[in-house]
């Protein structure tokens, strides 16, 4: 390849790209738009059952309220059970409650049959508009998706690989930052991805670890729509890891071999070693581990937080009336589970910057991984949780039984200290 | 995505049941599909072991009892109709419903729920909820969170204000008087959308 070749053919690419960027991607938020209008007006399908909302010692005082003493006097009545007693036939009818590893269900339905688990034929109106649904997601959007999905990772790969020709230091971050932004953009639109950052002033900078909450593969390309980070993961063969070596091209990743991965040591140090090169990439990390359905936060892994530095938490809540964007690594492989990205009506997120932490003097990594996490939970509206993702599903039910034996306790022998709060919150969906 | 009909034909004796219950053809659909999504082995019956998979089931203190209630003594299975008779008991009352004294008893009548409910606390079903079948659930709603002296005073204390004959034992009379005042149908109902 001579130099000008070079120079040309990248010309013809940007170029390319920029008119690319105007007239398609305008279209296509267009059409996201208009769909979102749409769905606005989408038809209610209630679950089975109609679920009393109030909290046990609501449920209890209504219960007692025959007795003269109050509930704070602390006693224990005949009828108590029956609150027990309708919970746990509620829950045999039906299973509302937000398993944390599969979907959320929704109560009003957005034409999706792959989110209503209950769905019936009702009526015929509804079935035409459910079929002329699929026709629009399914011909006219998927198509217009796919092409930018390709156009954006063609043109990642491309355009990280010629910017890594380049010497100079400085421009070639600039150039860098540019195609990994733009890159980013396209794809997120071959999404049909509508993204609103907030708290923009706190966005993480450089030479900072980046943690966020898990939902899917995708809020990698959510996060570096707004700024570029340097990623952590496995190295992989085939296309992903073409895209891995020619990204690190350009800036540096901290990519691990897989015998790499399992000691800690050489990770944390490696990892250390980046964010202690001040100039380098704010590093991106989902300390969960999993992919958790983007209705709670787990627990975090407290091996991102060992590795010093400042922790930037950043929130990520995605719109369950657009899409699912929950990836089930048991349910679907990554190709089925891009197509039904992409076959979705939109994937509409919120991003929240949370302002910079650091570890306090005397706290361990656990205490700080909480502190973080209790952060990202409050602001993203989703749950705290006090579990692992990998935890046994029998540890959980012991401890939530016994949640709730001492939720029921306080009321029988008297007011202890409130501090405990009902773990599960029943939405207010019904 | 099967139509209401195509369900209903596939369980034997629906037009008895939905007499029996009370439910409508929308809803026997409905918990037909619950059944069959429980029922995870496709063999047509549950077992404990298919109601001890909800979650929510199990984190309920008195979880295994209300699994019990379902399984007359000695079966160990429950097919779609005692499923649905069970469930009946927590169907919201037919207000329109007249009172005629030749029919028997409606499954979600005041009185049958409360006798439901008295199942509950009695287990070995002599009529008496004895002084340690009340300490059984008291324990298995509090467990770790009081102590047994506790628990003992509160079963007493219980005991005497329900029980009017003296006979340290609360019959189902004694039981449905101390709560005469309390809205059962409110309070033991699931009530089913559409």
């Amino acid at each position: 390849f001579e130099r000008r070749h070079v120079t040309v053919f990248s010309g013809a690419m940007l170029s390319f790209s920029i008119i690319f960027n105007v007239l398609y991607l305008k279209i296509s938020d267009y059409a996201t738009n208009s769909v979102i209008y749409l769905c606005c007006s989408s038809l209610l399908f209630p679950g089975l059952i109609q679920r009393e909302g109030g909290s046990m010692e609501q449920e209890m005082g209504e219960l007692r309220r025959y007795r003269t003493q109050s509930i704070s006097r602390g006693e224990f009545a005949l009828s108590d059970s029956f609150y027990f007693y309708r919970k746990g036939l509620e829950s045999i009818v039906d299973d509302q409650v937000t398993q944390r590893f599969s979907s959320e269900e929704l109560v009003s339905w957005n034409l999706l049959t792959r989110t209503n688990h209950n769905f019936h034929y009702i009526s015929l109106r509804l079935t035409v508009i459910w079929g002329l649904g699929v026709i629009i997601r399914y011909c006219v959007l998927f198509p217009l998706r796919i092409t930018l999905a390709i156009i954006g990772i063609s043109w990642l790969v491309i355009g990280t690989t010629l910017v890594g020709f380049l010497p100079n230091r400085r421009v070639k971050n600039w150039l860098s930052e540019l195609v990994h932004l733009m890159c980013y953009r396209i794809c997120a639109r071959g999404l049909s991805a509508t993204i609103q950052y907030h708290n923009k002033n706190n966005k993480p900078q450089k030479g900072g670890i980046c943690v966020a909450n898990h939902t899917s593969p995708i809020d990698i390309v959510i996060l570096a729509n707004d700024g570029c980070y340097a990623m952590v993961g496995q190295s992989h063969s085939g296309l992903m890891g073409v895209i891995q070596r020619s990204m690190v091209r350009s800036c540096p990743h901290v990519w691990f071999e897989r015998s790499e991965m399992r000691d800690r040591h050489a990770v944390t140090s490696r990892l250390r070693a980046h964010v202690a090169a001040k100039r380098n990439l704010p590093i991106l990390i989902f300390p969960e581990g999993t992919c958790i359905n983007n209705t709670s936060v787990m627990m975090f892994k407290k091996g991102s937080f060992e590795i010093g530095g400042t922790i930037y938490p950043v929130a990520i809540k995605y719109d369950p009336r657009f899409g699912d964007a929950f990836w089930n690594s048991a349910k679907y492989n990554m190709v089925s589970y891009l197509l039904r990205m992409m076959t979705s009506w939109a994937i509409v997120v919120n991003v929240w910057y949370l302002p910079p932490m650091t570890r306090q003097e005397g706290e361990d990594a656990t205490k700080f991984a909480n502190r973080v996490k209790s952060a990202i939970a409050h602001q993203g509206g989703l749950l705290d949780m006090a579990w692992d993702g990998s935890l046994k599903r029998d540890k959980v039910k012991e401890e939530f039984k016994e949640h709730q034996q001492k939720m029921y306790s306080s009321m029988v022998v008297g007011k202890k200290a409130r501090n405990s709060q009902e773990p599960h919150t029943e939405s207010s969906k019904s | 995505m099967g139509s209401t009909n195509s369900t209903l034909s596939k369980i034997p004796n629906v037009e008895e049941l939905m007499q029996e219950t009370g439910f409508t053809p929308a809803h026997i659909v409905r918990l037909y599909d619950r059944f069959e999504a429980l029922d995870k082995e496709k063999t047509g019956h549950l077992r404990p072991q298919d109601f001890g998979a909800i979650n929510r089931l199990a984190m309920n203190p008195i979880g295994d009892r209300i699994i019990g209630a379902f399984f007359s003594p000695g079966q160990e299975t429950v097919d779609f109709h005692s499923f649905v008779r069970i469930l009946a008991h927590f169907r919201p009352a037919d207000k329109k419903r007249p009172k005629d004294p030749s029919m028997p008893e409606p499954v979600n009548s005041r009185t049958s729920k409360l006798k439901f409910a008295f199942q509950l606390y009695d287990q070995d079903k002599d009529g008496k909820i004895s002084r340690a079948e009340l300490l059984q659930v008291l324990r298995s709603m509090l467990e770790m969170q009081v102590t047994e002296e506790q628990l003992e005073s509160i079963a007493d204390r219980t005991i005497q204000e329900a029980d009017l004959d003296k006979d340290d034992a609360i019959s189902f009379e004694e039981f449905r008087k101390s709560l005469e005042k309390v809205n059962i149908d409110h309070k033991m109902s699931i009530r089913f959308l559409r």
